[in-house]
């Protein structure tokens, strides 16, 4: 009995006290039909019914977890290989902020809601907006979340005004094809429809393709750095959304947030809701979860923000103190007309993201963005491979191979290197393309093995 | 405590974690921020110190008995978080090919197989990054099985009136219309209730069981029938699966779709508010509509897949990868005896407690039914007699030392509390939860101003929640 402390003298006295025989009398409620009283015939575990000393268990999962270890990683495409300072996770780890559960009781509670608070303005301070929720499951999920935002306040905003009734939303072409793909399956319940603009051929959103659409949207989503890494004509767009009367949606990686413009200041009106996946700051690539989502927003769209919000106010003696704020839009005082139906969010990654930020400081958030542009620019330098769009790049680009790349990533990833994503799977036009990046982890000789194995494996593929 | 952002000086850093400044003259000009973000400028010293200190200020599982109702805060156990931090785990890229990822698919194969026995499922899907995503995920199934069949006009979710609030929130959240069933005075879902509302609209019926009251719904298979017959399916909301763990399938008592809430039953840390994870089960009807991706074993080793009537991901990647490591871990540890035993000594401690607080003066909420793994406590007669409430008792048992029991949930009752011990706690703290409630009772009686103004000897005193929400302060400004 791995974690109970019962003593068998502990079980009588219980018992005696309920007033039961044992502790099968106290299932007596649960028709015996759908009862598993056999003891064996009934397996509902793995399979040792005694189960696994830790030790025995370590040991299975760290067989389990060397066989997926690897060489150098120059693939991104949403999750990336940072450098985490130790005490992040030192810190995220102990137990105080581990086994809390979300904090419901406010007084026992405020080391949690403290940090929430102070990574709303972390947050806040790196887009530029007023307000940032405590964070919601990842980017793509959370990309759901902003569009149906966005129709909401679309709605709200212009109650027979030009806005009102729109129920589609214009994604550019660029965005993260995974996100697009869940943002479609849970939008398109409420019957929104997602209108995905193409590219143009330097891989970035064309503006003017608003204006030709059937039916003008609720919002414009566009990626920065976008899919393919690129720097989006981000001023154009946002102007362009406004003037067709839709709200510009931003899409980000926060970390590039160091260098890049905070969407607050794009074009004239900058965008109005930001969001994006945390996993760049302090969270390890860990298979693409649990990282967190983030939303952003003004002030004026703060009431239609899904996820939990933390707020400043005083206690009884007048001190300041911290607690959960607007509860009026969440699912357990709303019920069906909530602003959505998260409950459990992604705290302790938000708790890491906002020990990184605290360790980082602008300095060196603008330094490791500014290492991972140039040791992305050293990869494109080490390879006499073309991109594919000869827009400017941030952190990831795209190779055109001249032959189909997911061979070649095969062929790197048996010699122990992750040599970046093979397009075709996502667009099919991009068959021959590879997706690479790197992070300031990646070393000289790290891009050197890379450039020696790509090579290799075009070569041979050809 | 002061922010992070009192501490801060300008040009103050934690040196260590800068990397070296780079060129980046071939970014446009048009693309870069003018003004570097207001980050907190502290050393790493100062940052360690300050995040530790705040720590300090939380209740958590680890410090104090968190007897919150219908959350499950059990013992997270430390080696499963080991498990799930070795480098080949926490290094694995999202999207690395299947060639250098059999070690992390064969560990999410196993757990597949484990839920599916455990659930008496034919088929999960891990991926749900939370209950409610796999509440979604069951809800959108459902109304996808109906739309495959041309059976469009089927748009109302049923729940019963005690259902938690995600049930009725993800209904709409897939377009559905939410019409609740009544729960009648011994705590089951009224019959009758149940035939009027069930019609050719009803998609499905989403219920908890054991109930958010920490009662078995002793009349599961007969609502199954009246569902089934109505055209509806059934979908069972894990929240409260740890009451029955190895002692009833949920497939066995007629449902057709299921979450299970890993960050309860399988013992996962909450993080302070997550992550969690909410895999996804389904009977044969529901298997073929899953969210993707699924892990796979074939001849050649384990592969991803889809299945073929999929919903589709609902997330990036594959779901909270780093969660479902550690619950495979306790799920390796407890073995199928183990697992038997979560659901067998829940109970006990449950009924210990309801039995010893009844003992000690309290009104239990449904004195003639079995306690489930958690129970109610109604407070309104003490609100009634000292004007103290819920609320205030649960304000004040924080200054003894212990997480207050959830409050004001389920709504059908008054001024109640939903206490919930788990299996993982001794007897002496049951025992101390039991006086501790005691004493508050004498207290309420004796010197009401006390409770009324609890907490005392916390972090802060009672928080002015309505000020909060009306002059929303939401970040540090200088």
């Amino acid at each position: 009995m791995p974690f109970l402390p019962h003593t068998n003298a502990d079980v009588a006295s219980m018992l005696a006290v309920v007033g039961a025989a044992d502790i099968d009398e106290l299932f007596d409620e649960i028709p015996s039909n759908l009862l598993n009283t056999g003891r064996g015939n009934n397996e509902p575990a793995a399979g040792d019914a005694a189960g696994m000393s830790e030790m025995e268990m370590l040991r299975h999962m760290a067989e389990r977890a060397r066989a997926d270890e690897t060489g150098p990683c120059f693939l991104g495409a949403g999750a990336y290989d940072h450098h985490i300072p130790s005490a992040v996770w030192d810190i995220a780890s102990r137990g105080e902020f581990m086994t809390a559960y979300t904090p419901y009781q406010a007084e026992a509670s405020q080391g949690t809601l403290q940090l929430v608070y102070e990574f709303q303005t972390m947050m806040s301070e790196l887009t530029g907006m007023d307000v940032c929720n405590a964070s919601v499951y990842d980017g793509g999920s959370g990309l759901a979340e902003t569009i149906l935002m966005a129709v909401r306040a679309g709605e709200r905003r212009s109650r027979g005004g030009p806005a009102g009734g729109r129920r589609s939303v214009a994604l550019a072409g660029a965005v993260h094809p995974l996100y697009a793909a869940a943002a479609r399956n849970i939008v398109g319940h409420q019957g929104i429809d997602i209108v995905r603009l193409p590219y143009g051929e330097n891989g970035l959103a064309d503006p003017s393709l608003l204006t030709e659409l059937s039916e003008p949207p609720a919002a414009v989503v566009v990626q920065q750095p976008n899919f393919f890494g690129l720097l989006e004509n981000v001023d154009a767009i946002t102007d362009q959304a406004h003037e067709c009367g839709a709200l510009t949606v931003a899409c980000v990686n926060p970390m590039t947030l160091g260098l890049l413009k905070a969407p607050a200041d794009w074009g004239d009106g900058g965008a109005d809701i930001v969001c994006g996946d945390g996993q760049p700051l302090g969270i390890p690539m860990a298979s693409g979860g649990p990282s967190f989502g983030f939303i952003c927003t003004r002030q004026s769209l703060v009431r239609q923000l899904p996820g939990r919000i933390v707020g400043r106010t005083r206690d009884l003696d007048g001190n300041p103190g911290f607690t959960l704020t607007l509860q009026a839009r969440e699912q357990h005082i709303r019920r069906a007309k909530a602003t959505s139906n998260i409950c459990t969010n992604q705290g302790l990654l938000v708790t890491a993201a906002t020990i990184y930020l605290s360790l980082l400081g602008p300095e060196g958030l603008r330094n490791v963005a500014g290492a991972c542009h140039a040791r992305t620019r050293d990869v494109v330098a080490a390879l006499d491979l073309s991109r594919r769009f000869d827009a400017p790049y941030f952190h990831e680009c795209v190779l055109r191979l001249g032959r189909p790349a997911r061979p070649v990533v095969e062929s790197m990833a048996s010699r122990g290197i992750l040599g970046g994503l093979a397009l075709g799977p996502y667009f099919s036009d991009l068959s021959d393309c590879l997706l690479v990046c790197a992070t300031e982890k990646r070393t000289t000789s790290d891009i050197r093995q890379f450039a020696n194995a790509l090579q290799d494996a075009v070569g041979r593929a050809a | 405590m002061e922010t992070i952002f009192d501490l801060a000086r300008a040009q103050r850093r934690a040196g260590a974690q800068v990397p070296a400044p780079e060129s980046v003259e071939d970014l446009p000009k048009s693309a870069l921020r003018e003004h570097p973000p207001a980050l907190p400028e502290v050393s790493e010293l100062q940052a360690v110190r300050h995040y530790t200190r705040l720590s300090g200020l939380n209740y958590s599982i680890d410090t104090q008995f968190y007897p919150l109702g219908s959350c499950t805060m059990k013992y997270n156990p430390r080696g499963t978080h080991r498990a799930a931090s070795a480098p080949g785990f926490l290094d694995r890229h999202p999207l690395a090919p299947v060639s250098v990822s059999q070690g992390f698919l064969a560990c999410l194969h196993e757990l597949q197989e484990i839920l599916q026995r455990a659930t008496g499922m034919g088929s999960v899907s891990l991926t749900p990054m939370a209950g409610a995503q796999g509440e979604f995920a069951g809800v959108a199934m459902i109304r996808s099985y109906h739309a495959a069949r041309g059976d469009t006009g089927r748009n109302e979710i049923l729940v019963p009136a005690t259902a938690h609030g995600t049930n009725p929130a993800t209904a709409s959240m897939c377009g559905c219309v939410v019409r609740e069933v009544a729960v009648g005075p011994d705590g089951d879902v009224e019959i009758e209730a149940l035939k009027a509302a069930a019609g050719p609209a009803t998609a499905g019926l989403m219920t908890t069981n054991p109930s958010t009251c920490g009662l078995f719904e002793r009349r599961i298979e007969e609502i199954a029938a009246i569902v089934h017959g109505a055209g509806g399916l059934l979908y069972y909301d894990g929240a409260n699966l740890n009451a029955i763990l190895g002692k009833v399938k949920p497939a066995d008592m007629g449902f057709d779709v299921l979450h299970l809430n890993l960050h309860k039953t399988f013992a996962t840390p909450h993080g302070g508010g997550g992550p969690g994870a909410g895999p996804v089960g389904a009977g044969e009807l529901l298997a073929p509509y899953l969210p993707g991706p699924i892990v796979e074993k074939t001849a050649e080793g384990y592969r991803w897949t889809e299945p073929p009537r999929t919903i589709g991901r609902l997330s990036a990647f594959m779901g909270n990868a780093g969660i479902l490591l550690r619950a495979l871990a306790y799920a390796l540890m407890l073995g199928s005896d183990g697992m038997r035993r979560v659901g067998e000594f829940a109970t006990l401690n449950a009924n210990y407690l309801a039995a010893r607080l009844g003992q000690a003066g309290f009104d239990i909420a449904y004195p003639n039914r079995r306690a489930c793994h958690e129970f109610i406590v109604t407070l309104a007669a003490q609100k009634r007699r000292f004007g103290v409430c819920a609320m205030d008792f649960a304000k004040r048992l924080l200054d003894y030392g212990v997480h207050a029991p959830t409050t004001y949930f389920p709504l059908l009752v008054p001024e109640c509390f939903l206490i919930e011990p788990t299996e993982t706690e001794s007897k002496e703290e049951i025992d101390a939860f039991v006086d501790a409630m005691a004493s508050v009772l004498a207290e309420a009686e004796s010197n009401p101003e006390l409770v009324k103004s609890a907490p005392h000897d916390l972090p802060a005193r009672r928080l002015d929640d309505v000020e909060a929400a009306r002059r929303l302060d939401l970040r540090w400004q200088s």
